[in-house]
């Protein structure tokens, strides 16, 4: 069996390498066609194969971890290229799989005509690989390659369009912030091997109670000990903060939109951005020791989840709209995991990888029929022209709202009720910003859905008579993303968060006492109940009176918005700038350096190194040779040659 | 049937003979001759290495290959050649550059073809015999003797301010040098042998260790270069031709850190050990501080250059930090990572640097600039080259799965061991690095086509692609299974830190 999982899952991780490399290297040979079949296929296998996976796993039971080879060994230290294999992985790869499956369907209507077809091809099948080597690894060097490939792709993808000055900053800026995140997580990998001697997890995760029991303390600022289980959880937790865009190392998840839809919908938020979430929950059974690691996850999750939300009211761009939305959810996923709620931090992700791949690719679908104008100003009543795309956008509203039985409701819920349950230190503030969350959620996605499909048309008599719905491989995967958006939440809240044993109970490690999930498990009467009970509960009523709110502002009273802007005109402001982060950023980091990197270079090197010592010594021996000049050439090998006379003096005269 | 050659004196004398040979086919209506000739030597000694390969036994720390015969015997001075696991590597290194450097060079020198090529087969010479060399004056002259081609190469072929750049090169790094005559002669009269190994039994005081170990340091920190003893690096990489960059920066360079590998650490263990300090701070200025001068940069040949001296500033921060890691946990086994990660750092610096440097050649000869300012949009006119020189970024950045994450991932966290603080500075080049690097690229290669100039560049084809494949092939393999080349390490590597743990006080 276990020889059958390992060539299994070496099969899902490298087939959409090949297709992939197939299609970077030999696209032009191959062509437009060929470049999408010889990527989809081994995409289409790597899902089904994940499927079968699955049902091993997590149906029958199994697990696997093992190495594929030894990638390097040195002195003490020993590092492998190796799976582990457990519900938690077989989760993840269903879910990578199944996304990119769809996205790649679906990028064959959307990137039609494109000059660059094969190459956005080749790009989504290897971050499918570097994504599948992430979530598979079974230590921390195949984690990190995972995680530094999939930055790697996001940013070749997000610069896709290179003509475009936009989408080079943002790639850049994206690949740098993530770097500042990388930079916390290589701490936090160099100290696991300095005090663990290994990088391999089940290897780790044993030494860790006793390192805890024992107190080991690290004094990184001279007087001060910290324990060092919380140093190495609060430096992994800044990894998962560049690449899950956590406040104040969001910045760059906005300005990813520069890159093509698809991708942002299987990178910016079903898979890559999730990255930190699994990374976290993985790491469960080292930030179980840390009470204040979990304090400061649970905080920052759930105030991103609040603040970057509101932002999100604000914008008139409908894929910054979702980006921002994206931020705010990554955010409940995150404060679930501060919150000791693993299973329901992965579940939220699963059901957001599905609905929000689904909003996605829904704005998609409406950019293509726009046009490539993606700004809701120019739009308006779209649901006379694209039903099909408006109902599966409704229904990736109605998800995301947290809308009973949609399958957003579900894992929400839970996270809301697990947060309202933790006793961490700074669980009621954590609360009360997912509490006010579920308003804003709810108000920003029917702004725009209301924005963009209801209202009246706004976009100029030219393109309203071109105005269609969306060919059949784009509303594909639309309908296929759509049917699991509705069901998965009801179908899955009960293995997945409630059961005797749930499904990753194995693979997330809690202290006694931190299993919230456990607590508020007591209430849980099955699915159905727990829909109808929704009725009695306060994010319910948030999120119904932020769809309310949302009618009320652009149906029903269309003039309120525009008046509340100018009563709130500060507040508007302040969303309008998005706190002032990426102006700080500019100004201090981008300005600084520059300034700093000129100060280096002309005072530093040129000013003191170069024109005062070295050539300063050289017009120090020009104006001595001066005085001897009579005695000597001028010849450069003369000088060498009384150099080396002298030498031979000095050291005679050590010598005797 | 190998086993009989003198197989280290053959990859030494045969390209500098060759190189003879060369010069003898005459002026440049006999180019082709000279190229194929200099291609022919390069194949050969190539081919050598195969032997040299296969035949080294990784189990040993022992010199092998040796060769010894008497030179100046009234002097005690030998011809003694020898390989272990840390001079091997470099010596294939050094034979595969020059290698792919004569075919870099194929079409883009067309002046003086016979002497260009012919430096370089010498020059291959010379480095190898410096990376055999036993015999510490034998040593001193291929190292002394390495300089003159290479002050030709950057005085013939080199752009506008060649004169400044070639005599400041030559000055700078023959004064460093001089002071370790003073200190070979000086442990040769304590040993009565110029001998290299038996340097390493010979017990010294404090402060003599102290002084050798200063004038080593100078010629060495001169030759990597290290902080502040950089900025002739800079003006001659940006006035040396490609060719001669290359070979100045894959191979050149690492003379310096093999210094401190076969002479600092060996023979002045104890005074390695005292100025530590100095030696990490220096490498942690190097990588700090001259990243952001490299962030500074307008002239992209500039930039690479101060991005080697930060990435070689990685090296030496791993060949001395070694004893605070031993001294942490008392085990040697847990230095290894540190040297052996400053071993593929060189390496890997020679492959992605190298790699860039001949891009930069590719485009110099196309724009006939260096400036970034007069860039814009290349990877429209030429994607495949704007995808090798991607991938050569990448391992620049220490990107995982290129071989210039290995080196820097090696170091950074052996560097936990010692203290946290140098993990904390060391790790900040996965910002820095990118930020140069990535800027870099976005400016030359991303955005509209800038200008006419660039709408007719056309992209790579024939020999350029060929030597972007190979130096790409290579950066990938190391990147991907480092183990066989770390395989090749071991044995010396934990010799060298046996014998430089030891304390030679008594």
């Amino acid at each position: 069996m276990t020889n059958i999982l390992h060539n299994l899952s070496l099969a899902i991780v490298l087939l959409p390498l090949i297709g992939g490399l197939i299609a970077g290297l030999f696209g032009k040979r191959i062509g437009i066609r060929g470049a999408h079949w010889v990527t989809i296929i081994p995409v289409g296998l790597s899902f089904f194969l994940s499927v079968l996976l699955a049902k091993f796993v997590i149906i029958d039971g199994q697990s696997y971890n093992g190495v594929i080879y030894t990638w390097a060994v040195s002195g003490s230290f020993h590092f492998d290229v190796g799976f582990l294999i457990d519900n938690l992985t077989a989760l993840m790869m269903l879910i990578v799989t199944f996304v990119s499956f769809m996205v790649h369907i679906y990028s064959v209507g959307y990137m039609q005509g494109d000059k660059g077809y094969q190459r956005f091809f080749s790009y989504i099948s290897v971050f499918t690989f570097a994504m599948l080597m992430l979530v598979t690894a079974n230590n921390f060097l195949q984690l990190f390659f995972g995680w530094e490939g999939v930055g790697l792709v996001s940013y070749l993808l997000i610069g896709f369009w290179y003509n475009r000055e936009a989408a080079n900053f943002g790639s850049l800026k994206a690949f740098l912030v993530n770097r500042v995140g990388d930079f916390g997580f290589i701490l936090a990998i160099s100290g696991i091997l300095n005090y663990f001697g290994t990088v391999d997890y089940a290897q780790v995760f044993a030494q860790v109670p006793a390192l805890a029991k024992a107190h080991t303390m690290i004094s990184i600022f001279p007087g001060a000990q910290w324990s060092v289980i919380t140093v190495i959880c609060i430096l992994l937790f800044i990894g998962a903060m560049g690449k899950s865009a956590q406040m104040p190392l969001h910045v760059w998840l906005p300005e990813s939109m520069e890159g093509p839809t698809p991708i942002s919908a299987l990178i910016h938020a079903a898979t890559m951005v999730t990255a930190g979430v699994f990374m976290v929950a993985r790491m469960s059974p080292i930030f179980a020791f840390s009470q204040t690691a979990l304090s400061m996850v649970l905080v920052i999750g759930a105030a991103g989840a609040l603040f970057t939300g509101l932002v999100a009211i604000v914008q008139t761009d409908i894929k910054r709209v979702v980006a921002y939305s994206t931020l705010s959810q990554l955010g409940y996923m995150i404060a679930a995991l501060g919150a000791s709620a693993y299973s329901a931090g992965i579940f939220h992700l699963m059901t957001h990888a599905c609905f929000k791949a689904l909003l996605f690719l829904s704005a998609g679908s409406v950019i293509i029929a726009m046009h490539h104008d993606q700004d809701m100003r120019n739009m308006g009543n779209l649901k006379k022209y694209m039903p099909i795309t408006y109902v599966c956008f409704l229904i990736g509203a109605l998800a995301l709202a947290a809308i009973p039985p949609f399958s957003g409701f579900y894992s929400k819920d839970a996270i809301i009720e697990a947060i309202h349950a933790a006793t961490v230190p700074g669980a009621k503030f954590a609360y009360v910003c997912v509490l006010l969350g579920s308003f804003v959620t709810a108000l920003y996605i029917f702004r725009a859905f209301f924005y963009t499909f209801h209202t009246k048309e706004r976009m100029d008599e030219k393109l309203r008579s071109e105005l269609k719905e969306s060919s059949w491989v784009v509303c594909l995967p639309l309908i296929l993303l759509a049917i699991p958006s509705v069901i998965i939440g009801a179908l899955l809240v009960k293995p997945m968060l409630f059961s005797q044993h749930t499904i990753l109970s194995k693979a997330v490690f809690m202290l006694p006492g931190q299993d919230v999930l456990k607590k508020i498990a007591i209430d849980f009467h099955g699915a159905f109940a727990m829909t109808l009970h929704s009725i009695k509960t306060l994010p319910f009523w948030f999120a119904v009176s932020g769809i309310f709110v949302a009618w009320l502002s652009y149906i029903a009273l269309p003039q309120l918005p525009s008046i509340l802007t100018k009563r709130f005109a500060w507040i508007y402001q302040i969303l309008q700038d998005k706190y002032g982060f990426d102006d700080f950023n500019q100004l201090v980091f981008v300005r600084g350096c520059q300034r700093l990197a000129k100060a280096c270079y002309l005072v530093g090197d040129k000013k003191i190194l170069d024109h005062g010592l070295v050539n300063g010594s050289g017009r120090l021996v020009v104006w001595a040779s001066a005085i001897g000049r009579k005695l000597q050439t001028g010849y450069l090998y003369h000088y060498a040659f009384a150099m080396i006379i002298g030498l031979l003096a000095i050291l005679i005269w050590l010598v005797f | 049937m190998f086993s009989n050659l003198p197989l280290l004196s053959l990859l030494i004398w045969l390209p500098i003979v060759g190189g003879g040979l060369v010069l003898l086919t005459g002026d440049d209506r006999h180019a082709n001759k000279a190229r194929w000739l200099t291609l022919a030597i390069a194949t050969v000694t190539m081919l050598l290495c195969i032997p040299l390969y296969l035949g080294f036994d990784t189990a040993t720390y022992h010199m092998q290959f040796t060769e010894l015969h008497n030179w100046i015997p009234r002097y005690d001075v030998y011809y003694s050649l020898g390989v272990d696991g840390i001079s091997m590597p470099m010596v294939l290194l050094s034979t595969f550059t020059t290698f792919v450097v004569v075919l870099a060079s194929w079409k883009p020198i067309k002046k003086n073809v016979a002497q260009y090529m012919a430096l370089f087969l010498i020059m291959q010479g010379l480095m190898v015999g410096v990376f055999c060399a036993l015999d510490s004056i034998l040593f001193y002259v291929f190292w002394e003797a390495m300089l003159i081609p290479m002050y030709l190469t950057i005085g013939m072929w080199g752009m506008e301010n060649r004169v400044y750049a070639s005599i400041k090169f030559f000055i700078y790094t023959f004064l460093g040098s001089a002071l370790m005559l003073v200190a070979l002669l000086y442990l040769r009269y304590y040993a009565h042998s110029f001998s290299i190994l038996a340097f390493y039994k010979l017990p010294l005081t404090m402060t003599e260790q102290v002084f050798i170990f200063l004038a080593f340091l100078l010629a060495f920190a001169v030759k990597i270069p290290m902080f502040p003893f950089h900025t002739w690096l800079p003006d001659a990489h940006t006035e040396a031709p490609a060719g001669g960059s290359v070979v100045l920066a894959a191979l050149m360079l690492k003379m310096g850190v093999y210094g401190f590998l076969r002479f600092s650490l060996p023979i002045t263990p104890d005074a390695s050990q005292a100025l530590e300090w100095l030696m990490i701070i220096l490498s942690l200025v190097a990588v700090i501080y001259i990243s952001f001068v490299a962030i500074g940069q307008k002239d992209m040949k500039r930039l690479i250059a101060y991005s080697s001296i930060a990435h070689m500033g990685f090296a030496t921060l791993a060949c001395f930090m070694i004893y605070m890691i031993i001294n942490r946990t008392g085990n040697i086994a847990d230095a290894y990572m540190s040297l052996e990660g400053a071993m593929v750092q060189m390496i890997s610096h020679a492959f992605s640097t190298g790699a860039m440097f001949f891009g930069i050649g590719i485009l110099y000869e196309r724009m006939h600039s260096r400036m970034m300012a007069d860039y814009g949009g290349i990877v429209n006119t030429m994607p495949v080259f704007a995808a090798f020189f991607m991938l050569f970024a990448m391992s620049n950045v220490g990107l995982p799965g290129t071989s210039g994450f290995v080196g820097e991932f090696m170091i950074i966290l052996s560097t936990f061991k010692a203290s946290f603080w140098i993990t904390f500075f060391a790790a900040s080049t996965l910002i820095l690095g990118a930020a140069y690097t990535l800027w870099m690229y976005k400016r030359v290669f991303f955005g509209e086509i800038a200008n006419d100039k660039v709408r007719q560049c056309e992209d790579i084809h024939g020999t350029e692609k060929v030597v972007m494949t190979v130096l790409a092939v290579a950066v990938i393999f190391i990147g991907v299974y480092p183990e066989p080349l770390l395989n090749l390490f071991h044995a010396s590597v934990g010799h060298l830190l046996q014998i430089s743990h030891i304390s030679k006080l008594g």
